[in-house]
């Protein structure tokens, strides 16, 4: 059994916070979430922090461990360097609550912006659609999400930028995607994606791919394919054209 | 003191929760939806298997008359009837609603919903979506939720139910950000508040079970059934100490997983309990074409029904027969010797139990075994509800999903849950919203006032204790005991002496806990929270111990090392408990209501 040493933040809503060092002793196979929990009982009762599942499944753990984004409940001690302290702090994009908790009800006023999903008129008599693996493939892919919001997170137009009001993020790009892929979707969103939503801003870094702990591709599968309908919808003069001529 | 209004409050947001408050906001009432973390991450969210309903997709002769008979029979007949009727008749039309609402299941070669097999059911009835159908449930019932003008309070905590003249008017609760509290007023309350798994040590359940609603419906005069029917469920994870009893997915065997002992030896098909022997595959080659959709075929003895999978596997580790880890071996990789393409099928149909092995255990299912024991994961046991508008005794006190009692009997079928939340969930709400129409919901009164004062001193007493200082207790601590005892004593194999006992260190701790303290203050302290849970957790393990004590049967996930034979007079009885007028718990045995007649003529087409 090794000790190892963490600093984890530790900080109230509009206090000023700081790291705080803790040290506990580490079994085989144990992951950052379980650590923190055993310094919760251990040493520090009221130390804040959010987790349901414990198998990344409910995206709740979020934090910045050594400065990476990541599920605490999906990272294993042994894959963390052991010649130095462990850090975790709160996802820096989002106002802290206290401790390792964010404030990211945002996200969730967000979501109520995009239009919900309108579906055509049923295929079969019994009011059921029928629809094929193959195209049920491509958004279950995004329904895999688990918004545990680690994207917005790294997105700089919302850690740096800070358009939270004219950019809804990776995340709600994945579920726009999902939306307008969907199968038997017949709503349009591509207006408001261009111009309340913002997916202009996004300037495919692809950082949120990368940190997507349900390895969606955010950027290829959902934005470029976003982008490209509004491309196609509102810059294309061919289309404008023919649909001045048509009215449609 | 903040005051919410809602014509009805639901509280707990996970699919029973959703769908409920769904169904009463449809139904034009103002609608306030609590939970305890964030919108989305309740349990429901971790569903893997999928949703039982007689879709009759993939096997023509499915139908809801089926799914009755398997859904009693797999809770050893002391279901009530009437809520396992409307549970085959209506997930069906459940189901296809989900779809209605944007949910995208697995399809079929002609593009229908797919459904897998599962344990206890005779025909492949799960509707899924890999192994992460929960995920796609909670999505599909929260998107289309906030579109309907739900009040959703996010992590708030209810505490205390108010009642005045003897109905339900609204709840107390606390919000974990800053630990303000606040009084939610409503004319009707749904509880849907999931189960109590955080007693035990070993758990596939998260810190949220904490059984509140089974407390909340007690304190405030409801009955409890069934609370000695607790789900071990035979595959949770044993490797590494820190995943211990995350789930492993039945969906495993679903798709032709197999355990094995130590020896290699497929041990399951040495008991084959007598309610099955004619359903169950002769061998191993008739089992596999069975998981491969072979309508010929019987269903192999890893599917049998949970409660006795897992005492075929505490059996195996007993008696040294165990994996190095103490538990059994899972294994899937095998299947490579049937087909092409296994490495890949197997990833396509449990991504998430790949994933989970690959990054917690550091194994590869596709290539190697995986070791899996019994993990604490459902509770039977409920609030006692009318079958079909699910209020319970106190009037204007709904309760629906995991919370309620009744559906399942003895034990709980895989993929029956998923479907009781929506069925039972769509009922609660809808009456729920009748009974606040024809109720309305009064001013504040002298009750709520005392009730709101009483249950504000409960809730600051463990922070207040910290000054007062010298024997306080940790919250962590009370509950680490708890877990650990529960565990040993009141666990899957039970006898008089071990429940005895384990009875008499709850009411101990229980003793205790009446000084517990917690340090720091109420902004977002999970010290205090887990304190303020402590009172439940206590009195659900309080009832369970007391229940299986008086149960001197095995029946189901009930199993008493000193009584392992089924029992007529217990076959025929159920255990009530409630709240005694001495404030102490009060158990009674009630009758069994027998089916009626046709239902009846089901069960013994179907035996
Ligand atoms: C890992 C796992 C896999 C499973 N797989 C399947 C499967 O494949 N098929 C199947 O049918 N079943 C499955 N189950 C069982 C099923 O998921 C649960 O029984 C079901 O989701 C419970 O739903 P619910 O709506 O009753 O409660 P939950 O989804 O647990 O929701 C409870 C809600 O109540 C809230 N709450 C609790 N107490 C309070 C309080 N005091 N104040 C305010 N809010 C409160 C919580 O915050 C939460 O929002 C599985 C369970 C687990 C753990
Ligand atoms: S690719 Fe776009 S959305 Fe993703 S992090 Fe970069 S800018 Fe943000
Ligand atoms: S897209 Fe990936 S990173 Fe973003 S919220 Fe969803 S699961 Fe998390
Ligand atoms: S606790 Fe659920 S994702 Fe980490």
């Amino acid at each position: 059994m090794a000790s190892r040493t963490f600093r984890i933040w530790r900080g109230e809503q509009g206090a000023d916070g700081q790291f705080a060092e803790y040290t506990t002793d580490i079994t085989e196979g144990m992951v950052v979430l379980d650590a923190v929990h055993q310094i919760q009982a251990e040493s520090a009762g009221d130390l804040a922090v959010r987790w349901n599942c414990k198998a990344g499944k409910c995206g709740s753990c979020s934090a910045e461990v050594n400065g990476n984004p990541r599920l605490m409940c999906m990272t294993r001690m042994s894959d963390l360097p052991e010649d130095r302290p462990v850090t975790i702090e709160p996802m820096r994009t989002f106002p802290l609550l206290k401790d390792l908790v964010t404030d990211v009800s945002w996200n969730f006023e967000v979501k109520k912006r995009i239009k919900k999903f309108k579906p055509r008129a049923p295929d079969a008599a019994d009011g059921t659609w029928r629809m094929d693996q193959r195209d049920v493939d491509r958004v279950q892919e995004f329904r895999k999400c688990i918004e545990c919001f680690l994207c917005q997170d790294v997105c700089h137009v919302l850690r740096d930028s800070h358009k939270h009001d004219e950019f809804v993020g990776p995340r709600f790009f994945v579920h726009a995607a999902a939306l307008e892929m969907h199968p038997l979707d017949t709503e349009d969103r591509l207006e408001e994606l261009k111009e309340a939503q913002g997916v202009g801003y996004c300037n495919i870094t692809k950082c949120c791919t990368k940190v997507c702990p349900e390895h969606i591709t955010i950027t290829d599968n959902a934005i470029i394919p976003l982008k490209e309908r509004v491309v196609d919808r509102f810059y294309d003069p061919v289309r404008n054209l023919f649909r001045i001529v048509t009215g449609r | 003191m903040q005051v919410a209004e809602h014509d009805v409050l639901v509280i707990g947001a996970g699919g029973a929760g959703l769908r409920a408050a769904i169904e009463a906001s449809a139904a034009g009432v103002s609608v306030g939806l609590v939970t305890k973390s964030l919108l989305g991450k309740a349990h429901t969210v971790m569903a893997e298997g999928g949703i039982a309903a007689a879709l009759a997709n993939v096997d023509g002769r499915d139908d809801w008359r089926t799914h009755f008979a398997d859904t009693m029979r797999g809770g050893q007949y002391v279901n009530n009837p009437t809520m396992a009727e409307l549970h085959a008749r209506e997930a069906p039309d459940r189901v296809r609603e989900l779809e209605a609402w944007g949910a995208v299941f697995d399809r079929t070669n002609d593009q229908k919903i797919l459904q897998r097999n599962f344990g206890g059911h005779k025909y492949p009835r799960l509707a899924h979506v890999g192994d992460r159908t929960g995920l796609e449930m909670i999505r599909t019932l929260q998107d289309h939720g906030i579109h309907l003008g739900i009040d959703v309070h996010m992590e708030w905590t209810v505490t205390r139910l108010i009642s005045d003249g003897g109905r339900v008017v609204g709840a107390f609760g606390y919000d974990r950000e800053k630990g303000r509290f606040q009084v939610f007023r409503a004319a009707a309350v749904v509880l849907a508040t999931g189960g109590i798994g955080r007693a035990y040590r070993v758990t596939s359940n998260s810190w949220e079970y904490t059984g509140d609603g089974h407390a909340l419906a007690y304190e405030a005069g409801a009955e409890l059934i069934d609370m000695e029917y607790v789900q071990f469920h035979p595959t949770g994870m044993v490797w590494p100490p820190s995943v211990r009893g995350i789930l492993v997915t039945e969906g495993v065997r679903g798709e032709g997983g197999v355990l094995r002992n130590s020896e290699g030896n497929r041990f399951m098909f040495d008991d084959i309990p007598d309610l099955y022997t004619g359903s169950t595959a002769a061998d191993a080659e008739e089992g596999w074409r069975y998981t491969q959709g072979d309508k010929e075929a019987r269903r192999p003895p890893e599917l049998l029904t949970r409660d006795h999978v897992a005492r075929c596997i505490v059996r195996e580790i007993k008696e040294g027969r165990g994996s190095p880890h103490g538990g059994v071996f899972l294994d899937i990789a095998w299947i490579k010797e049937k087909l092409k393409d296994s490495e890949a099928h197997i990833r396509r149909k449990l991504p998430s139990m790949y994933h989970q092995f690959k990054e917690l255990a550091g194994i590869d299912i596709t290539s190697e075994a995986m070791e899996v024991g019994p993990t604490t994961h459902y509770v039977m046991g409920g609030v006692k509800v009318d079958g079909e508008t699910q209020m319970s005794r106190v009037p204007g006190l709904f309760a629906a999903g995991e919370c309620a009692g009744g559906l399942h009997g003895a034990n709980r079928l895989g993929g029956n849950s998923l479907s009781d939340l929506l069925v039972f969930g769509k009922r609660a709400g809808e009456h729920a919203a009748k009974y606040a129409g024809a109720n309305p919901r009064s001013a504040a009164s002298g009750a709520e006032n005392e009730q709101v004062e009483a249950a504000t001193r409960d809730a600051l007493a463990p922070l207040e204790r910290q000054d007062g200082g010298g024997d306080g207790v940790g919250s962590y601590a009370i509950q680490s005991e708890l877990q650990d005892l529960m565990q040993a004593k009141v666990g899957i194999v039970r006898s008089q002496a071990e429940l005895e006992s384990g009875l008499a260190d709850v009411l101990a701790l229980k003793e205790r806990s009446r000084n517990v303290s917690v340090a720091g203050n109420r902004a977002y302290n999970p010290g205090w929270h887990t304190a303020l849970d402590l009172p439940n957790l206590l009195l659900v393990s309080e009832a369970v111990a007391r229940t299986a004590a008086l149960r001197k049967e095995s029946r189901g996930a009930h199993f008493r090392e000193d009584h392992t034979a089924k029992d007529e007079h217990w076959g025929k009885t159920t255990l009530v408990v409630r709240k005694g007028a001495d404030g102490e718990m009060e158990i009674e045995e009630e009758a069994v209501t027998p089916p009626r007649e046709e239902l009846q003529q089901i069960i013994e087409e179907n035996r």
